[in-house]
């Protein structure tokens, strides 16, 4: 989660939102030089790359929707459920305690997004205003945090959250998400793009650092905030090392956690915990597709790993 | 930036009490000496401080403390429930130096990078060529692309432990087609179970860098392209002279960006062998290394699995540099 970010990235190219739109009917003569069988042929390539892509994810996941009289596993085996049946869905709500994993993902993910949210705002504009002392090195200490991998510190982190009293709770998971120390320079970045000019009219203007903060330079960082906000909640839903270090009991477990434990927990039926890997991929796949370019904005701004 | 005195027209401008007598008007559309002087601009030295404290004091301590603590812990001989312990100075080094465990945790790593990161050098890239092309849809492809890498680790490690298992899907294919009589242990022969986790990575990674890679490509001129084929080169030749060149920056970050994960990779394998890390643990990764010498209830060492993380951290920064060397030494 950390050294990923250290290493010179390539200049970001501009963004979508940069370049005004083509006029709709040209859009694509000027773009492709594809005509004919070179066109087809991209076409066949690019779903063949899908096929090996996305199959393998999608296929053995298929599993889940088998009915409890399919073999899942075993010579007689097929690729897609003969019979299509919701049962292993309903045995994993019923009889597991998936609601409870799933409850307990979204108070971390709700807590991480909102800490994240307010401190690397806050935090990322101080450190991008001139004109006060000690801001490079505040800046230096924030840079510092990102070298070390997350691995490395893992068990130091553990110590001092059992000795704060968090081990197997909720907010020992929160700990190390509360503010990734790359959000807060995200963020420093996203208001160091605003210009000078704006900062100081707002000057001329008599308004406060509060004001200035809240009506000038809030609303032109939008973009930002929702990068943050998504990159925390990914990490937080999709977090498996750390929250299998901090919690211990079955009520307390997130869902990355629990659909783990499922197969040791719950017998050998397999599909149970595949459905358990369905339930727990939808709300990230979702997410993205609606917010998809922020996504790959973040790829492209910080090399940001999800 | 001017210091212009001319009438700044804002939003605020009409608030300004003109006061009676000599209007302060023009003292106060200009630009206030702080400004120019870029200092003094807030009320007290500390109201920058307030406004980065919270963030600083988490930094600080959930990254910052954390990080030294495993350097003073991995001189103690503390354990998971005592917390603090003793100083026993090197010895936990030499304990880890001694282990062979950690000696077989590192080579796997070695081999993990050695296999993971020329394919993911390349594959990511060859596959950012195909979706680099604006066709009809494209869009689409490039979305559906990337959701391997947004499913999590734990979901595809799931899913390809139900097909990778001594009844699933690949040993029951190998054997209808005659290829193999008995099923192939994927997941619990040592190098197996490594080469089952590095394909896990390999699918979540690809289409990671896939993106990364579209970013590079966009900078690549593509009047170099046409140039090349005016010389007569093929699809191969262009790729070695023009894109491989056009994106060389990008290869290096990912193969740096590779090379540290492989050092990191934990879930895969924990999933893929229900958290033994093979039998007897031969197929462990320096972070099932660490947390199972850490963490261990009974005989959890925190001083071993903290040398074991500083060891961890050494050989980040050394590639980090070494990375940084063979990059200057190519730029000159």
């Amino acid at each position: 989660m950390t050294t990923d970010t250290i290493a010179p990235v390539e200049p970001a190219l501009s963004h979508p939102r940069d370049v005004a739109p083509p006029p709709r009917r040209r859009r694509f003569r000027n773009l492709s030089d594809l005509h004919g069988r070179a066109l087809v042929v991209r076409y066949i390539l690019l779903v063949v790359v899908l096929l090996v892509l996305l199959g393998p994810l999608i296929l053995p996941l298929m599993a889940a929707f088998k009915s409890s009289t399919e073999p899942i596993f075993g010579q007689s085996v097929t690729l897609l459920p003969q019979h299509w049946s919701l049962d292993a869905f309903r045995t994993m709500f019923e009889q597991t305690n998936m609601v409870r994993y799933i409850l307990n993902s979204l108070i971390v993910c709700a807590l991480s997004v909102g800490s994240a949210l307010v401190l690397a705002t806050v935090g990322g504009y101080m450190l991008s205003r001139k004109g006060w002392r000690g801001r490079t090195v505040v800046f230096l200490v924030v840079m510092s945090a990102l070298i070390f991998p997350f691995e490395s510190i893992m068990l130091s982190l553990y110590a001092q959250v059992q000795a704060w009293g968090l081990y197997d709770s909720l907010l020992g998971v929160w700990v190390p998400s509360v503010l990734g120390p790359f959000h807060l320079l995200l963020m420093r970045a996203a208001f160091l793009g605003i210009p000078d000019e704006i900062e100081d009219a707002s000057f001329v203007d008599g308004a406060s650092e509060t004001q200035r903060f809240s009506k000038i330079f809030l609303p032109q960082v939008k973009g930002s905030l929702v990068v943050v906000g998504l990159t925390a909640f990914i990490f937080a839903w999709q977090d498996f090392l750390w929250p299998l270090l901090v919690i211990q009991s079955d009520d307390n477990m997130t869902m990355m956690l629990g659909i783990s434990r499922l197969e040791g927990s719950f017998g050998t039926d397999y599909r149970v915990v595949l459905a358990g890997a369905i339930t727990a991929m939808l709300p990230v796949v979702i997410t993205f597709f609606f917010t998809q370019r922020y996504f790959f904005r973040g790829i492209e701004e910080g090399g940001l790993k999800f | 930036m001017s210091t212009t005195t001319a009438p700044v027209r804002g939003p605020g401008q009409g608030t300004v009490p003109s006061g009676t007598g000599t209007p302060p008007r023009r003292r106060r559309t200009r630009r206030p000496p702080e400004v120019r002087n870029g200092a003094a601009r807030y009320r007290a030295w500390w109201v920058p401080w307030l406004w980065v404290a919270a963030p600083v004091v988490v930094v600080a301590m959930f990254y910052l403390f954390p990080f030294l603590n495993t350097f003073f812990l991995s001189f103690t001989d503390a354990s998971p429930l005592s917390g603090q312990g003793e100083n026993v100075g090197l010895q936990n080094y030499r304990d880890l130096l001694s282990d062979p465990v950690f000696w077989n945790a590192v080579l796997n790593s070695v081999v993990y990078a050695l296999i993971v990161v020329p394919l993911m050098v390349l594959l990511p890239l060859l596959v950012a060529l195909l979706v680099r092309d604006k066709v009809p849809g494209i869009g689409l492809f490039r979305s559906l692309y990337y959701v391997p890498a947004i499913a999590s680790l734990v979901v595809i490690s799931l899913a390809w432990s139900a097909i990778l298992r001594d009844q699933g899907m690949v040993n029951v294919a190998l054997m209808d087609i005659g290829l193999i009589d008995q099923p192939i242990s994927f997941l619990t022969g040592r190098w197996t179970l490594l080469l089952c986790a590095m394909a896990v990575t390999l699918w979540a990674g690809i289409p990671y860098y896939m993106i990364m890679y579209l970013a590079a490509l966009a900078n690549v001129d593509r009047s170099l392209y046409d140039a090349a084929a005016v010389d007569g080169a093929g699809p191969v030749r262009k790729f070695l002279t023009v894109t491989v060149p056009g994106v060389r920056t990008m290869m290096t970050l990912v193969a740096i960006l590779v090379t540290i994960g492989s050092l990191k990779i934990f879930t895969e394998v924990h999933l893929l062998s229900n958290g033994t890390g093979g039998i007897g643990g031969e197929s462990q990764t320096l972070t099932m290394y660490i947390r199972a010498v850490g963490l261990d209830p009974t005989y959890g060492s925190l001083g071993l699995g903290s040398a074991g993380a500083v060891a961890l951290f050494l050989m980040t920064i050394g590639l980090l540099i070494a990375s940084q060397r063979l990059n200057a030494d190519s730029e000159n």
